[in-house]
């Protein structure tokens, strides 16, 4: 396994859409290969990190109801 | 230094969440925090003309979303009333109250500051988003974020899946980089 690869499989295991078998590989690329270690635990913590946050999004519609009052506003 | 300039078509998209993260968790109500928001972005409209362009959109977005806040506040205290004022330590049959530290005592404490700490983070990442370049804040958001699975993004940027991997890994490097200053 390339460390380009090897990185794809641990952007994927963020969002559980790696298989089993690409996580065993990434497993054994991790054995040697310092720099995907280091990509990988930034990777994981950054997942971490995100879910703590709890961040709160506006929902599409909320967004363009927001987009029509600006742009009313813009006329006035 | 070249000065910052006002461009309100982009402001849902660039300081919606930012302003709704902000105000949610210091207001507590989902429509309080969306009237809120939408009275700032008008206030904003209303008063670009004074925008000097020394501080940044956003700096200046939420110094009118505070006062906005602020506002709320008052409103919501002089719709309350006076605070109760108790002047005695024991009931009406003479017994002992513990009032004073059953005031004090909060077992929410150590939640609320558990919300503000977790809102601060959530704040620097979206501040992080942003240096990142619309599209991939977009895609990076709805991904990570919003929860959004693979096919409906592709088919919301007509992008295939081995390009939207792409995208991902790049803006989670560029995110990784930007949030390190602060989490460990």
């Amino acid at each position: 396994m390339k460390c380009n690869e090897a990185q794809t499989v641990s952007d994927k295991t963020q969002y559980k859409e790696s298989s089993l078998w690409d996580r065993v590989k990434l497993g054994i690329h991790l054995l040697y290969c310092k720099n995907c270690q280091k990509y990988s635990s930034d990777n994981n913590h950054l997942t971490q990190v995100i879910n703590k946050a709890q961040i709160k999004t506006l929902t599409p519609e909320d967004k363009e109801a927001l987009k029509g009052v600006i742009e009313k506003g813009n006329f006035h | 230094m070249a000065k910052n300039l006002l461009d309100p078509t982009k402001w849902i998209d660039k300081y919606a969440d930012y302003l709704y993260n902000y105000t949610i968790v210091r207001v507590n109500d989902d429509e309080v925090a969306k009237d809120i928001i939408s009275e700032t972005f008008l206030a904003g409209l209303q008063s670009k003309d004074n925008f000097k362009g020394e501080a940044s959109e956003r700096t200046w977005l939420i110094s009118i979303l505070k006062r906005k806040i602020i506002d709320h506040y008052r409103k919501s205290n002089s719709r309350k009333g006076k605070a109760e004022v108790r002047m005695f330590f024991t009931n009406e049959d003479g017994e002992d109250e513990n009032w004073i530290e059953q005031q004090v005592s909060d077992p929410y404490e150590r939640n609320a500051q558990e919300t503000m700490e977790n809102s601060e983070l959530g704040i620097s990442i979206l501040e992080c988003l942003e240096k990142l370049s619309p599209k991939h804040a977009a895609v990076f958001k709805m991904k990570t974020i919003d929860n959004f699975d693979t096919e409906a993004i592709c088919n919301e940027f007509n992008i295939t899946p081995s390009n939207l991997w792409v995208i991902i890994h790049r803006a989670r490097t560029a995110m990784a980089d930007c949030l390190k200053q602060n989490w460990f």
